[in-house]
């Protein structure tokens, strides 16, 4: 992975803070990702570079079970979230989606700004900025076989070859 | 090193020796639950992705339990896709209405969950299955979807928490409130992401019914599962009703905890959880002539047989007071004929209480008795926050069937020593 920029919020970032539950008439990606954030920072949906990751501290996704608060941040380009807690179930649909979580400490010496390397596969955050390395438990290898697939249910479909004959929509 | 008994049995369903709070697993299921809410997402995420086949028709089931019979044309609909998809997929052990109840007492009930087992269920209050000694949980439509394909899905093990409960339980007090006052003292997120180990002889005195209460809200801690240790009480349930073999784990006597509470219940009082948080937990004496509007005497938390024999033992030859309304709903079927048999049916009706057949009901503020702007309302279920029974000015008061049938007679919040002391009924 290339280096990213960081976005850095704080405790607790709760599911309506990533995406409103305003906007929960809608499941198209796009259209979540736009508004991903707003009410923290309305211009993060702007900032944001494709790549980037955010990074927040204890709990981070904790409230309702919505599965639009990973797909939001997904697409609005973010590559990866790293904090020193998720909430649990919002752990289970960020895998299951597709969006690459680093849990560890060193949450707390990530700034707002700095630059980083991930690596998926060892769970290594280097910090650029600061010459420092952290090291986040590694995701095994299923869930990142959940990743590079593109989320749960189409490594599902892969796996068991199916697909084909499948129907639209 | 030793193990929790909640490690012991996502080992042994990752086929694996050991496993350690924070690894990530994949384990084998033995049963999945979809209810009329959850079900028809994750059956769309299956079909999707053309899959022909479930991984076992009689691993998965649906159970209608939420708007049920249909409440409009849309939960109508939701069920009629339910029912299509169990009938092409000749599944074993799907539920429709007048037949199950509510998903989380159909499943011990009928023999379906035992002991050692791993349940996935797509509902939060999932984990109360863990009153029989299993892992339950709960997930969203699209974990559901994939485990109906594949049976298996990923856990993130998770760290125990040990609430110890010493001593004997005064008179009325109950397994409610015994859980009440445990996310009283570690709040709504107390417990989040872990499981909840519930021992010690207060626990062991309880029936399994009362177990599967003091699971069902781990939830509202935050808690990813609730869990008591099987023993002969948990046998004597199973082993007449139990569809599959079951296997009995134990924690080590050296696991590892997150934390230990100790609590000693024989100074428990009854407790009530106050609008609008599950946490917002008082003795009942603090709120003792709060003006009631609606009581609620239902849910998954709450509506087993023995919870409404003890709200019927209260309510027998009496009146529900005139100022207010009482709702009962059974938690299945099977607990609607046998009260009936019993006569506890004709003591509530003869009291003048609205019976409905089992569903879920006012609980999530879905229909059979939505409350409005302003309403108070006991209730026996797991939840009060803004707008859970309906209007989010409404205010919902948490508490035991013992409390709830007692505040219906007098029509204010009470003691049911007040009841029953006054009236020269024994318990
Ligand atoms: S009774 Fe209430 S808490 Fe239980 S499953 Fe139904 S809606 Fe959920």
């Amino acid at each position: 992975m290339s280096a990213v920029n960081v976005w850095k919020f704080g405790d607790n970032i709760d599911t309506d803070q990533i995406i409103p539950a305003r906007y929960l008439v809608t499941t198209d990606p796009k259209e979540l990702g736009q508004h991903c954030m707003e009410d923290a920072d309305p211009e993060f949906a702007k900032k944001v570079r494709p790549g980037d990751v955010m990074v927040g501290l204890k709990n981070f996704g904790c409230g309702s079970s919505r599965e639009h608060a990973p797909i939001a941040i997904k697409a609005v380009g973010v590559s990866a979230v790293i904090a020193k807690s998720f909430a649990r179930i919002f752990y289970r649909n960020s895998i299951n989606l597709g969006l690459p979580l680093f849990e560890t400490d060193a949450a707390e010496q990530i700034e707002q700004g700095d630059k980083l390397e991930l690596d998926l596969v060892t769970g290594e955050i280097r910090n650029l900025t600061k010459g420092e390395t952290y090291q986040a438990q590694p995701l095994p290898e299923f869930a990142r076989e959940i990743m590079a697939a593109g989320g749960l249910m189409k490594y599902v479909a892969k796996k068991k070859g199916l697909l084909q004959g499948a129907k639209s929509g | 090193m030793g193990m929790t008994i909640t490690e012991k049995i996502l080992a042994a369903h990752a086929g694996k020796k050991e496993v350690h709070p924070g690894e990530l697993v994949d384990c084998r299921l033995d049963l999945l639950m979809g209810n009329d809410i959850t079900a028809p997402l994750a059956i769309k995420e299956f079909e999707k992705v053309g899959a022909a086949e479930l991984f076992d028709p009689d691993r998965v089931t649906f159970v209608l339990s939420h708007f049920v019979p249909a409440k409009d044309i849309k939960t109508a609909e939701q069920c009629k896709i339910i029912r299509e998809f169990a009938k092409r997929y000749a599944m074993k052990y799907f539920f429709d209405e007048g037949r199950g109840g509510i998903e989380h007492i159909v499943l011990p009930q009928e023999g379906l969950v035992v002991p050692g087992d791993i349940v996935l269920g797509a509902d939060s209050h999932s984990c109360t299955y863990g009153g029989l000694g299993c892992f339950g949980t709960g997930v969203g439509s699209t974990d559901l979807a994939a485990a109906m394909i594949l049976g298996t899905t990923w856990f993130k093990v998770p760290e125990s928490m040990k609430f110890h409960f010493s001593g004997k339980l005064q008179p009325w007090v109950s397994a409610k409130d015994m859980i009440l006052y445990t996310i009283g003292q570690i709040g709504v997120d107390g417990a989040t992401y872990r499981a909840m180990e519930f021992t010690g002889e207060a626990v062991s005195s309880l029936s399994v019914e009362a177990r599967l209460t003091l699971c069902n809200m781990a939830i509202e801690a935050g808690g990813k599962s609730g869990i008591v240790a099987p023993d002969e009480v948990t046998l004597e349930y199973v082993r007449p009703r139990a569809k599959r073999p079951w296997t009995l784990y134990q924690s080590d006597p050296d696991a590892t905890y997150h934390s230990v509470h100790e609590w000693d219940v024989s100074k428990l009082d009854l407790q009530v959880a106050c609008p609008y948080s599950p946490d917002n937990v008082r003795p009942l004496s603090e709120i003792v002539g709060i003006e009631v509007d609606q009581v609620f005497i239902g849910s998954c938390t709450n509506a087993r047989l023995e919870d409404l024999r003890v709200a019927a033992g209260i309510m027998r030859g009496k009146k529900v007071a005139s100022t207010l309304r009482c709702i009962v709903i059974p938690a299945t079927h099977e607990v609607f004929l046998q009260a009936m048999r019993e006569g506890l049916m004709e003591v509530f009706s003869e009291a003048g209480c609205a019976i409905s057949e089992a569903t879920c009901g006012p609980c999530l503020g879905g229909y059979n008795g939505v409350l409005g702007a302003e309403e108070v309302c006991f209730s026996t279920s797991n939840r009060n926050f803004p707008g859970r029974m309906g209007h989010p000015k409404a205010k919902v008061y948490l508490g035991s069937p013992a409390i709830a049938a007692a505040t219906a007679i007098k029509g204010k919040i009470s003691h049911p020593e007040e009841v029953v002391r006054r009236l020269g009924t024994l318990r």
